[in-house]
């Protein structure tokens, strides 16, 4: 959910009081000092304390000490972690991709509903977003189990001949990252999708296009921007989760979140946990403006939003 | 699109929402412990002991005082912030407004390990203080989100009309735009504390097992040993959510909080 209506190409002309500037006195700096203050501090310092972090040196004793050592980025950047660094962009790009099938079309077909009948669903999925990684893992875990799970509703109706367990195991992974991406992705894509023309598809109906070609040639290119973003978005938010790929992966599913998580608090090696980071941190990044090129069609500017004037 | 396409999406969306706390719902309701779906019996215990026990009701409290402070403060954040960027024109409010809504542009994990990081430099890593604030900082998306939509559909006539007639800044802020916003300030603080109350990876990286909160109880649960209160726990947590949101549904109109523009 980050601003839905600062995403470029979902705001219309925005309504704004903003003054010219000048003799507005101290007021804006006055009001403007908390959220500069406690951003930079809780936002910007430590990205810049992990930026330093990675170059230095772990101390057995304590946590670190200053120094200027490579050592680090060679780890993070060797076979190993280079391979959980592939199977973390593999396994968020295919649970995005999956997100966006499921979540476009429904989203467009919510915001052609009545916005009265609209809230149950956006209750819903609001509800399901907020749900804690944590209760989302378990809840997984139980519904691919062999005691608790679907595989005894697969055997009762005969297609099964013994209940199974699919977790822990890639399929049980990718349900749930599918999971937690699905309401964010609605979330993203609402703002753009109930600002469209209610009477677009229809006039793309009566024009004799059938529902699908009107949706994929008239609806589609008007929300390309929106969907690039979302799935940009839904790929990071993936990217980072934690709790999903441990608790539902085997090793092989273990991606860097559940290494550097390993390293940080298990390992004590905060360093090397820090560069780890910023490799993430920097493919992820790649990755994502690499995605919204993708749909719209051209390298991204500066994602500020929009309306900021 | 056709009615039967339609109605096959919807199911399919509910469905998958849905199926994992049917069976989390089912599970809480075993009479022993044991966490079979169907269950074999209907009992509430698991409920009352999630109320009963302190290691599951004592992170509980540290998870409500957590997500309420943290809400506030990223409240008290995300208003001056949102304000500040719609009335007027300074240079570098465009980049903290960039800091307030890039935590959701970073990989989570990337978040947590920053604020362990910090905590550590300034010496009070494992302290409850410090989640709050961390939390307070990275949920100021969701009201930042939330006011700037708020404030986008204010009619700036209004707001001329009140200057022309002579208001001060301070008494349209008052008069004009704090009631008109207070639906999308109330949206944006029940967001807050209900995804401070859910979130795991910066609770378990800046407080842990010190200042234990519910989710890093769940998660702990989860590795040593299952047991159905997780499940009637969950439950509670889904029933809250749901609660909070279609409250702030009745208070307001949640599709045009969501950013669904003006007409009806």
């Amino acid at each position: 959910m980050s601003a839905p209506a600062a995403r470029p190409g979902s705001a219309p002309a925005p309504a704004s009081a903003a003054s010219s500037g000048r003799g507005d006195g101290p007021w804006p700096h006055v009001l403007l000092a908390w959220p500069t203050v406690a951003l930079t501090v809780l936002f910007l310092v430590p990205l810049g304390i992990i930026a330093a972090l990675g170059f230095f040196r772990r101390i057995q004793a304590g946590f670190f000490e200053v120094a200027f050592v490579t050592d680090n980025y060679a780890r993070a950047l060797d076979a190993f972690h280079l391979e959980r660094l592939t199977v973390s962009v593999v396994l968020a790009l295919a649970a995005t991709l999956v997100t966006l099938l499921l979540a476009v079309p429904f989203t467009f077909l919510l915001t052609r509903r009545p916005r009265a009948r609209q809230v149950p669903y956006l209750v819903l999925v609001l509800a399901s977003l907020s749900l804690s990684e944590v209760i989302v893992a378990f809840a997984w875990s139980l519904l691919l189990s062999r005691t608790s799970g679907v595989s005894n509703l697969l055997v009762a109706i005969g297609v099964m001949d013994a209940p199974a367990s699919w977790s822990p195991g890639l399929p049980a992974v990718l349900l749930a990252y599918v999971f937690i991406a699905l309401p964010l992705a609605v979330l993203s894509l609402y703002p753009t999708f109930s600002r469209l023309d209610q009477e677009l598809p229809e006039a793309a109906g009566t024009m004799g296009a059938t529902p699908l070609a009107g949706f994929v040639t008239v609806v589609l290119p008007l929300v390309r921007r929106a969907v690039a973003a979302t799935g940009a978005l839904v790929f990071i938010f993936v990217l980072g989760a934690y709790v999903i790929p441990q608790t539902l992966g085997r090793p092989a599913q273990w991606t860097m979140p559940v290494q550097i998580t390993d390293q940080a608090i298990m390992k004590n090696h905060l360093p090397l946990a820090a560069s780890l980071a910023i490799v993430l941190l920097v493919v992820s990044s790649l990755i994502a403006v690499a995605i919204v090129a993708l749909g719209t069609g051209r390298w991204p500017r500066l994602a500020l939003p929009r309306r900021a004037r | 699109m056709s009615r039967w396409l339609r109605r096959a999406m919807f199911a399919l969306v509910v469905a998958y929402l849905l199926a994992p706390l049917v069976v989390v719902a089912g599970v809480s309701l075993n009479p022993r412990q044991v966490l079979f779906f169907p269950p074999e019996g209907f009992s509430l215990r698991w409920y009352g002991t999630a109320f009963s026990d302190p290691g599951w009701y004592r992170p509980a409290i540290n998870s409500l005082l957590v997500a309420t402070f943290a809400a506030l403060i990223a409240v008290s954040i995300a208003l001056p912030l949102s304000y500040v960027m719609w009335r007027y024109r300074v240079g570098y409010a465009k980049a903290v407004m960039a800091m307030g809504l890039a935590p959701f542009a970073l990989p989570p994990v990337i978040t947590a390990l920053g604020a362990l990081a910090l905590w550590i430099v300034l010496q009070s890593y494992g302290q409850p203080h410090t989640v709050v604030l961390s939390h307070g900082a990275f949920l100021t998306t969701l009201p930042l989100a939330t006011l700037t939509v708020g404030l986008q559909n204010l009619n700036p006539q209004l707001v001329e009309a009140a200057r022309t007639m002579g208001a001060t800044g301070g008494t349209v802020f008052r008069t004009i735009v704090f009631p008109y916003v207070r639906p999308y300030l109330l949206a944006g603080f029940v967001f807050a504390f209900v995804l401070s109350l859910n979130e795991y990876i910066i609770a378990y990286m800046t407080v842990g097992f010190t200042f234990e909160t519910l989710p890093v109880k769940i998660f702990a649960s989860l590795r040593y040993g299952y047991s159905p209160v997780m499940a009637a726990i969950s439950v509670l947590f889904f029933a809250v959510a749901v609660a909070l949101f279609a409250l702030v549904g009745r208070v307001g109109d949640l599709p045009r909080l969501l950013g669904a523009d003006e007409r009806a």
